[in-house]
């Protein structure tokens, strides 16, 4: 357990799976395990813009969702991401609401 | 006696609706020699008769049974019993098992069990989900996949679906539950547990992601049988619908784990299955991945594609939401990892 945040560490995301036989994962090299972070936090915040909220790497450990207003959470793994950001956004996240996909569809380009 | 046993103890879960025929499924698995090395959590024991197979009661709720199996009664919740499985096997007070079946209750949604392994502080560092067995009968098995959303349910989050009493149907009454049956779930290969080459112990096998990619392939991809299109009639099966989001273009992991978690935090209950075989961006070797509700596992790197179709195929049986939204969505998520994925 982390003393700074009290958080549990031995909770698995099928996302951050650890290098093990026949499993894939990108957790295999550090550079890789990085590269990966730095890579989800670019998406998170493509989809977080519509709804008002950023996706940091905290100390490659953890991550922060930030409002606009300040308002954080420090989440550990993309399983805790979507409940803090509806908490924090105070309505639903939804990938399948239609103004959702028009917004990430017009930043393809 | 605890070195043999696996690092996470799969656990099985045999459910259908009232009255399907899971005890005398049960009774025939405990009987047989397949069960050894195997613990097995019942509602009652009255119900199953051990007596003729009983070796040694070791106490009020636990026994052992000639075939090694372990047969115990779930006292009042499922995730005690299963810690105080756990804590005597490690003690050496029981014989060592390699995984758990769990006989659930007809009505019960077979979601609730599987997330109780995750979720519980104990529980999910040695155990973890294995199968869904679903026994549907052959004779009452359309009325209730019709008049109860429970039993539906149970059908489309099978891994296997176990026929019972097809002895007592006629051939056109089983062809008229397979096909709907086949519409709900057309990736777990579907059983006749009264016919005579009936195998326990394939049942319980759940090697099946490590088995070549074309063994997997041909189990999950069933649903390319263009029967499987067809709509539905049953009032349920309306709503609860499969159907196989193909991708041209190679899959951004990122974006993908991005786009699922949100998925299944906002829909997870209406998302009974997502099974596929994925095309992802920079690898040359296909990912698996498989997914109950809000439960994905682990995902699995395959050893090679089964054939010339490198295409990202997922399989989603999907309770009321819309296939061309969730297509669309996919697609939308996909394009924000393009830049990654030209990555050399």
């Amino acid at each position: 357990m982390c003393s700074l945040c009290g958080v549990l560490g031995g909770n698995e995301h099928w996302a951050d799976a650890v290098a093990r036989p026949g499993v894939y994962t990108r957790n295999t090299e550090r550079v890789d395990r990085r590269r990966e972070r730095a890579s989800r936090v670019r998406i998170a915040n493509l989809v977080l813009h519509p709804f008002g909220m950023t996706l940091s790497d905290w100390q490659g450990a953890a991550f922060l969702v930030s409002t606009r207003t300040g308002k954080t959470e420090i989440i550990e793994d993309l399983g805790h991401l979507w409940p803090a950001a509806e908490r924090l956004a105070g309505r639903l996240c939804d990938p399948l609401a239609l103004p959702v996909i028009e917004a990430l569809e017009r930043q393809h380009d | 006696m605890t070195d043999a046993a696996p690092a996470f103890t799969p656990v099985n879960l045999i459910t259908g609706f009232l009255g399907s025929g899971k005890t005398t499924l049960l009774r025939r698995l405990l009987a047989g020699p397949a069960m050894a090395r195997t613990a097995v959590l019942i509602n009652e024991f009255g119900e199953i008769g051990l007596d003729h197979d009983l070796v040694e009661r070791i106490d009020d709720t636990m026994v052992l049974l000639r075939s090694g199996c372990i047969c115990c009664t779930i006292r009042d919740d499922l995730a005690q019993s299963m810690r105080a499985l756990h804590a005597r096997r490690e003690r050496g007070e029981i014989p060592a098992f390699d995984r758990l079946v769990v006989e659930s209750t007809g009505l019960a949604d077979p979601f609730p069990i599987l997330s109780t392994l995750k979720a519980d502080p104990v529980l999910r560092h040695h155990f973890r989900p294995g199968l869904v067995i679903t026994t549907v009968d052959a004779v009452n098995g359309l009325a209730q996949l019709g008049a109860h959303i429970e039993s539906t349910r149970q059908a489309a989050v099978a891994d296997r679906l176990v026929l019972t009493k097809t002895d007592l149907a006629d051939a056109q009454t089983v062809a008229r539950l397979t096909g709907p049956l086949r519409r709900l779930n057309p990736d777990a290969p579907l059983l006749r547990a009264a016919e005579a080459g009936f195998d326990a112990s394939a049942l319980l096998d759940d090697s099946a992601p490590t088995l070549s990619a074309r063994a997997l392939l041909h189990d999950t991809f069933r649903s390319d049988d263009p029967d499987a299109s067809a709509p539905a009639r049953a009032s349920h099966a309306d709503r609860i619908r499969s159907f196989v989001l193909t991708l041209d273009a190679p899959l951004d992991w990122t974006a993908f784990g991005i786009w699922l978690t949100m998925l299944l935090n906002r829909h997870g209950g209406r998302v009974l299955r997502v099974k596929g075989i994925l095309n992802v961006a920079g690898e040359d070797a296909p990912v698996a991945i498989h997914g109950v509700q809000h439960l994905v596992h682990t995902p699995v790197h395959m050893a090679g594609w089964p054939g010339a179709d490198r295409r990202s195929r997922i399989v989603f049986i999907l309770d009321g939401l819309d296939p061309a939204l969730v297509q669309r969505s996919l697609a939308a998520f996909n394009g924000l990892g393009a830049p990654q994925a030209a990555r050399p």
